[in-house]
């Protein structure tokens, strides 16, 4: 079964733990600068916002990609940036309609979500349930039990 | 191990910056952040230097947790000499300010000497440079952290600056970061300002590797977090509630300091609790409170996010503060209302929001305006003299008095000295509600005996963050102890002293230990740092931390005669509650507690006291 990170940003606080999982994950430290989500703070709103990629069925990134060094792994579905491969055109962060895909200057390559191959750290670390890693064909389920407990089928007093 | 193991020292006289190792030696006696920090202020400035010349030092620094995944690893702390106490001066803060500073790969800033012109610190990991801040002096926090964004093109840098009260000498101006945190008391931005130092802009993206034992410290923050969730208190109560949880719970056991401390209990305290900000206003069918939030990797999130109705008189015709903004803490709530008698919650948003814009400390800038109502209901000062009518319950007052004292404006400038030389120098210094020069804070000792001790005996004067009775006295953590007795008080506010002084030493908030305890802190840090950190341990550096805080403020001209309370709490007794007939106890606990301590009976460590810690 495939599963989706799934965003629920009510639920966010701004603590980053994602950011830092993420960036522990993949750079071997907290670099809140390297991580893969980012969570963005609309101040005079009230409302903070993680995002990140979310693995699309046809990837804009990886049709774009010239070298084939985006591919997709078969156990996750997750959309897969192949270093060795990777010539840092940047072709893909201009095809990618979301910017969830993003060059590195440090290492000339590209980086995206990868979902941990199938245990997102972020997910983990969140300590909200503001980013959770469920059934992608069930991505709105929690919403929907939300509204059910609020449907009132009985008349009113 | 999870110290950057590097200070950053900028020589604002030169105009230089230089790098050189953290003394490893001293981080394994004093940990880090607050003690490490004092010790280096120890070993390089005279205890007598006035706090406001450029012989004073001023230090930004972090905890080895500070930047890591630890549950609220994101604090920093600001010490110098307080210009407000002449006593040692620690501030602490959260928000994301002092991660971003670990993350680019510094344990500290030392900045000493002063700037012949306004300046701001520029680092971007090793990069280190003052640049000129002339266009930027006269600015609020807000239009200096979006003109230094925009300047540098970048709007993930975090920035700490000061208001235009620290550029105006408050005394007890703070160090404002990420908008709406503060390291906020003792007037540390003040000194910043007698540096003509603006702000300090950091972006950081080395990160913080050389964790110990990565495993061993996953687990162990892992199961912290666990506990902070499990917790009534942190993992219901604050992030719902806020600290403002205790404004009517304070109110209730007749420990809540009103109209200066002449009552423990406000008629008014509903409608500036938290329970009031969760309602929806009548005037515009919103409520004060939006959300709650975080600071870096705190799993609590107490924050409060606010937004006032924009048909409020205060903000009607200012737009700037129409928009969501911190919200009241307990603290703020407490200080800004039932201090002065006002109960009006958007008017009292709006002078949190003024303290947050120009860098005032809200406790001692509203305990201060409870003072001068006093001696406007009294006669002593007049309409003329003042500039506005300020009776008790005077939200208007409150407003306009905020932006006079932050902009140095007429009567404002006798305010922004305190409330101890106000008062002095109109001849009632008994109604300066202060120890060593700092205005006390939400919680009555007549109502809370072990708070008297605290306030009395804190370092940096009057103060609830060197020991927080209250969690044992009203909420029974770890265990419950009489609010109305003196017994058991000096051991129980040594205990909270030393734990606090080592949990502000790591780089985790304070907030931490309405659930944690040291032993949940030590597998934290010795998974993350080498040293072997038990709870043992931590327990001995929070006690030696404290006394060489002592010895810094006996060095610098304290005495015993500073560890007492202002008259009023131990001659007028406690109107109402369940403190009724009360005054604070504290004649009977100071010896007590010197004992404790290990001192003389004048307050002095002993030799072998020194000698044990390694003083």
């Amino acid at each position: 079964m495939q599963k989706s990170l799934h965003i629920d940003p009510n639920k966010c606080t701004g603590c980053l733990q994602c950011e830092m999982a993420c960036s522990y994950e993949n750079y071997g430290a907290f670099n809140i600068s390297k991580s893969r989500i980012k969570v963005f703070n609309f101040e005079s709103a009230g409302r903070k916002v993680p995002y990140t990629c979310t693995q699309c069925a046809e990837a804009w990134c990886l049709h774009a990609c010239p070298v084939d060094a985006i591919r997709v792994d078969a156990a996750t579905g997750a959309k897969v940036v192949h270093e060795n491969a990777c010539v840092g055109c940047k072709v893909c962060t201009i095809a990618c309609p979301f910017g969830t895909i993003n060059y590195v200057a440090d290492s000339g390559k590209v980086q995206k979500c990868d979902l941990c191959g199938g245990q997102p750290a972020c997910a983990e670390a969140c300590p909200t349930g503001a980013i959770t890693f469920v059934e992608s064909d069930w991505t709105g389920l929690g919403k929907m039990r939300q509204w059910a407990e609020k449907t009132d089928t009985q008349p009113r007093a | 191990m999870a110290w950057a193991k590097k200070i950053l020292r900028v020589n604002l006289t030169k105009g230089t910056c230089a790098s050189e190792p953290l003394n490893m030696e001293w981080a394994q006696q004093y940990l880090g952040q607050r003690g490490l920090a004092t010790k280096y202020l120890v070993a390089e400035t005279d205890p007598k230097v006035d706090p406001l010349s450029p012989e004073n030092k001023l230090i930004m620094t972090t905890g080895p947790l500070t930047g890591t995944m630890a549950s609220t690893g994101g604090r920093y702390s600001v010490v110098t000499k307080g210009p407000l106490t002449g006593a040692i001066a620690c501030s602490n803060s959260g928000g994301y300010f002092g991660a971003e500073l670990k993350m680019a790969g510094w344990d500290m800033i030392i900045f000493e000497g002063k700037s012949p012109k306004p300046v701001y610190l520029w680092l971007e990991n090793d990069k280190a440079e003052l640049r000129d801040a002339t266009h930027l002096w006269g600015k609020t926090t807000w239009d200096v952290e979006e003109e230094i964004k925009k300047a540098h093109q970048d709007p993930q840098i975090r920035i700490a600056s000061i208001g235009r009260a620290g550029e105006n000498g408050v005394l007890y101006a703070c160090v404002v970061n990420d908008l709406h945190r503060a390291a906020g008391r003792s007037g540390v931005g003040a000194v910043m300002g007698s540096k003509n130092l603006k702000a300090v802009a950091v972006r950081g993206t080395v990160g913080v590797s050389g964790i110990k034992d990565f495993k061993a410290f996953l687990k162990a923050t892992t199961a912290a977090k666990k506990v902070l969730a499990d917790n009534a208190v942190t993992g219901q109560g604050l992030p719902k509630f806020g600290t403002q949880v205790l404004m009517n719970v304070i109110n209730e056991v007749g420990a809540l300091p009103t109209r200066n401390a002449q009552d423990v209990q406000f008629e008014g305290a509903r409608n500036i609790s938290a329970e009031a900000m969760h309602e929806k206003r009548p005037t515009d069918g919103k409520a004060n409170l939006i959300t709650n939030a975080a600071c870096f990797g705190c799993t609590i999130a107490c924050g409060r996010v606010s937004q006032v109705d924009k048909n409020h008189w205060s903000v009607v015709n200012s737009p700037k503060y129409w928009g969501a903004t911190g919200g009241l803490e307990y603290e703020n709530a407490w200080s800004l209302g039932a201090a002065n008698g006002v109960d009006d919650l958007d008017a009292l948003t709006v002078a949190n929001m003024i303290c947050n814009e120009d860098g005032m400390d809200p406790i001692t800038f509203g305990a201060t305006i409870g003072a001068v109502m006093e001696m406007y209901q009294m006669g002593v000062l007049k309409k003329e003299q003042i500039g506005v009518e300020a009776p008790f319950g005077s939200a208007q007052a409150l407003l306009e008095l905020a932006h006079m004292t932050a902009e140095g404006r007429g009567f404002g400038k006798e305010i922004g000295l305190g409330s101890k030389r106000l008062c002095e120098k109109y001849g009632k210094p008994e109604l300066s509600m202060t120890v060593k020069g700092q205005e006390f804070p939400a919680y009555d000792p007549r109502g809370i005996q072990g708070m008297g001790l605290t306030y009395a005996t804190s370092n940096r004067g009057a103060c609830h963050l060197r020991s927080y009775t209250v969690a044992s006295e009203i909420l029974g953590v770890p265990v419950k102890t009489d609010p109305l007795v003196t017994d058991g008080k000096a051991d129980l506010v040594k205990a909270f002293q030393d734990a606090t002084a080592a949990f502000d030493s790591s780089g985790t908030c304070i907030f931490t230990t309405f659930a944690w305890t040291l032993a949940d802190l030590a597998p934290q840090l010795d998974a993350a740092c080498e040293g072997g950190w038990t709870l043992e341990r931590l327990a001995e550096v929070g006690e030696r931390i404290w006394n060489m805080e002592r010895q810094y403020n006996l060095a610098a001209g304290l005495t015993a005669k500073d560890d007492d309370l202002p008259k009023r709490l131990k001659t007028e007794p406690a109107k109402s509650g369940p403190a009724k007939g009360l005054v604070s106890g504290i004649d009977k606990m100071i010896p007590e507690y010197y004992k404790v301590r290990g001192w003389s009976t004048d307050g002095v460590p002993t030799k072998e006291t020194a000698k044990r810690l390694g003083l």
